[in-house]
């Protein structure tokens, strides 16, 4: 909680009342009734993980995870699972369910007439996504050492360095769906997701596309998410690694400063 | 309670409210009257410190909501015109997380959630989902939310619209135990049986104006005449008949299917008519209405 | 009389159809060439591989039924709901002269034409990468339209029974995700354990991909894909025969 208003204080829109935290627990409330939605979120990252990791990986045997290191195709798509789902997850949650609340459910206009002001929504919002992700991640990561493929204990820093996929992701999304009109566009987004989850060396290393290409997959956010993420799994930590980390947290924090100031003009006119 | 001076709201060209004085006063219920359009809504806005005013000056309970909006919300109850109630949550936990907005604490709003449902009549649904409610029920359950916070000052733009008659007096019987107990209601509707049930005072806006003010009462006697004698006759055009009638009345109002005088003594100018050989099919002297009032004011136009 | 229904469903369509175009098409162009070209990369490069032809040949034509597969659930689902529930179109149809046989005939006959659509225009695009290179195409295209069908019938009985769209979530997590993703798309089913070798082996899925891959890699037989297309069609008729029970149960009270 503290993390909460410390966040909600060091940004520049009007005060709320630090009451972020209990827009996290009315969504805590609201999912006790959807439990299935929750809970099915897990199993994704899962499915994925057995069918190319395991039943595919049989017949791709080892493959190099950058710098000449071999290791069996499994323990090479799993982190690159994990990083997707905090992916979709955070975007899923900031996109299609804030717009829901937005535009349909109007659950913003009746919070805005509490003490709660615009900031709370955006730091509740995000915090909700992360703890969400959260649960999505440790899950995976549990089934993923229990399948063997993670290598190393740095794998616990997989944890946080997912809610920072998730925290860079979910601020950038809620800053897109405040521009949305309608359920059509979110094709758009869709659009932008696919191929990065298949393409920023999530199924195969960069060493795979052409030269002239590897700087489109380098730019990429996911591509560092899942950069990072694969080090930590697989226990191969360098200095290099705060690269992709630093990548994440500049989208991260440039994301919720638009976004909050994107929310306080959509819902206070 | 509420104190504006020259309040003002554009967005962009469109001048929604203009420059309007207000004052409301502890315990009294305060109406905001007017056509669609008028400018009710967004003064509510600004009211309930979710629309910073373009210009003028606004206090309420003493303070300024472009800086202290969290603790005049703190202190407010507000029931939206449309019902913004959280329908992925049930009866009971609308409250309970509504509370948790104003930070009262998980074992305040336990006791205050029975309280309200008590007071709202909704006890028997309080597990119940939210979308499945009529029309009236879910409005019960709005003002009961907004009263999670015990509120000073009760915001409640167009309480009773689309709601059955039943519905309506159960409502406003809620409304007038709280006034009695000393809340203060600022309320806007179209209705004036409403507003001469519930208001002490009341402002009539148009365009962005305010174009009367006064108790209903005052309003009647300033802008109309005790009573209005209505006129019927066989013919699809009154406006010759008018004509006829003219120096009877204050005032003659010509409408399609009728003639409309208003007058101090309907029975004595209805004697006076059929004194003149003219033969009305139907005749009825009423008392003057507050409708009368706001549609002299804002004329019988639609506004859109 | 279901024509009728069909050119209703055709009208709405000509106003949304851009943005079918990336799910329907882009999607499964994205796979082809992520799995194919990339992934294909290492599988082949492996001793373990599939051998001849190469791994993207093996994927495109299982790409092809998934995703008439995801076209169909995804046309029978929110649609079907939306037009008995938010819209309610179904209503307005029955309250005109058509049966609700009618009703669904000319639904189901709409998605069936989602389907072919986005199949046809995969397939060229599969057949000019160089992923699919025998004419067979023509009849493995009919194939994934009938696998498409397989899950419509059934989907529209399932959606017609749903009170809201939490069902359609574990529909699409549990049963069209692990099928998408275990059912021969990607790798035979021969690498999985035996009972869900088993269990692959059952669902309609797994009978497109194989019907669609052994008509255009060449190894079809005429007692193997009749097998397939009968089992498909059961599916069709089977869920039809729900559906009908199931709109009736709804829409006539």
């Amino acid at each position: 909680m503290s993390a909460v208003s410390t966040i909600a204080r060091a940004l520049p829109i009007p005060a709320g009342a630090g009451l972020a935290r209990t827009l996290v627990e009315r969504n805590a409330r609201a999912f006790r009734h959807g439990w299935v939605t929750l809970v099915s979120g897990v199993f994704e990252p899962v499915f994925y993980l057995f069918s190319l990791g395991v039943g595919l990986g049989a017949l791709i045997g080892d493959v190099d995870a950058g710098g000449g290191r071999m290791v069996e195709y499994a323990a090479y798509v799993a982190p690159a699972m994990m990083a997707a789902a905090a992916m979709n997850g955070a975007v899923f949650d900031s996109t299609f369910n804030l717009f829901f609340k937005l535009k349909y459910a109007k659950l913003y206009d009746s919070v805005l007439a509490t003490p709660l002001g615009p900031r709370d929504v955006a730091v509740g919002e995000i915090s909700w996504a992360l703890l969400r992700g959260l649960l999505y991640s440790t899950t995976f990561l549990l089934v993923a050492a229990a399948a063997g493929v993670v290598h190393s204990w740095w794998a616990l820093l997989a944890l946080p360095a997912a809610s920072l996929i998730g925290l860079a992701f979910a601020a950038v999304g809620m800053s897109v769906t405040t521009y949305l009109r309608s359920w059509q566009d979110f094709d758009y987004i869709q659009l932008a997701l696919l191929p990065m989850f298949l393409f920023s060396a999530t199924f195969y290393p960069l060493s795979t596309y052409d030269e002239s290409v590897r700087w489109v997959v380098q730019a990429t956010p996911l591509y560092h998410g899942v950069a990072m993420i694969r080090d930590l799994m697989l226990g191969d930590v360098a200095w290099g690694i705060l690269a992709h980390v630093a990548y994440l947290v500049v989208m991260g924090v440039a994301g919720v400063l638009f976004a909050a100031r994107r929310i306080e003009r959509l819902l206070l006119r | 309670m509420i104190s504006a001076h020259r309040l003002t709201k554009r967005f962009g060209e469109f001048t929604a409210v203009d420059a309007i004085d207000v004052e409301v006063r502890r315990g009294e219920a305060f109406g905001f009257l007017g056509p669609n359009g008028a400018g009710k809504s967004s003064t509510m806005r600004m009211i309930g410190c979710v629309s910073p005013p373009t210009d003028g000056s606004l206090r309420i309970l003493g303070l300024d909501p472009a800086t202290d909006g969290p603790s005049i919300r703190a202190r407010l109850g507000v029931v939206p015109q449309r019902d913004t109630l959280d329908e992925e949550l049930t009866v009971r936990e609308n409250i309970l997380v509504y509370g948790r907005y104003f930070g009262l604490s998980r074992a305040q709003v336990r006791a205050k959630a029975d309280e309200l449902l008590e007071f709202a009549q909704l006890t028997e649904r309080a597990n119940s989902v939210v979308e499945p409610l009529s029309g009236g029920m879910k409005r019960r359950l709005t003002i009961a939310r907004s009263l999670v916070n015990d509120p000073e000052l009760l915001l409640l733009d167009e309480p009773t619209t689309g709601l059955d008659p039943q519905a309506r007096h159960v409502l406003w019987d809620r409304l007038f135990r709280l006034k009695r107990s000393g809340v203060t209601l600022v309320l806007t509707t179209h209705y004036m049986d409403e507003a001469e049930q519930l208001c002490d005072r009341l402002v009539v806006m148009d365009g962005g104006r305010i174009v009367a003010e006064g108790s209903p009462r005052e309003l009647i006697a300033l802008h109309s005449t005790r009573e209005v004698l209505e006129l019927r006759f066989a013919a699809d055009d009154h406006t010759p008949y008018a004509a006829k009638v003219t120096d009877l009345a204050e005032r003659v109002e010509v409408l399609p299917d009728r003639l409309l005088l208003y007058t101090d003594d309907g029975d004595a100018t209805a004697a006076a008519v059929q004194g003149r050989g003219l033969e009305p099919l139907s005749v009825l002297a009423r008392r003057s209405t507050l409708e009368d009032v706001f549609l002299h004011l804002t004329g019988r136009t639609l506004v859109d | 009389m279901a024509g009728r229904a069909f050119a209703f469903w055709l009208t709405n369509y000509r106003r949304v159809w851009r943005g079918t175009i990336i799910s329907g098409f882009l999607s499964p162009l994205f796979f082809l060439v992520a799995m194919g070209f990339g992934l294909g990369a290492l599988v082949d490069a492996d001793a373990g591989g599939l051998g001849t032809p190469g791994y993207v040949e093996f994927i495109a034509p299982g790409i092809l039924a998934a995703q008439a597969m995801q076209t169909a659930v995804g046309e029978s689902t929110f649609p079907v709901m939306g037009a008995l529930k938010w819209q309610r179109q179904y209503h307005a149809m029955l309250a005109a002269p058509l049966g609700i046989a009618d009703i669904v005939l000319g639904h189901v006959a709409f998605v069936a034409m989602r389907v072919a659509i986005t199949s046809v225009a995969f397939a060229i695009v599969a057949v000019a990468l160089g992923a699919i290179t025998s004419w067979w195409v023509v009849a493995a295209v009919l194939a994934a339209v009938l696998t498409g069908l397989a899950f419509t019938t059934p989907v529209f009985a399932f959606a017609a029974r749903q009170d809201n769209d939490s069902g359609f979530n574990v529909l699409f997590r549990f049963i069209v995700m692990p099928m998408f993703l275990f059912s021969g798309t990607f790798f035979p089913v021969e690498q999985l354990p035996a009972v869900l070798e088993a269990v692959a082996k059952v669902t309609p899925l797994w009978h497109g991909v194989e019907l669609c891959r052994s008509l255009v890699m060449g190894t079809a037989t005429p007692a193997g894909s009749l097998g397939h297309v009968a089992y498909l069609a059961l599916w069709v008729a089977g869920g039809l025969w729900l559906a009908f029970a199931s709109f009736r149960k709804r829409l006539v009270t």
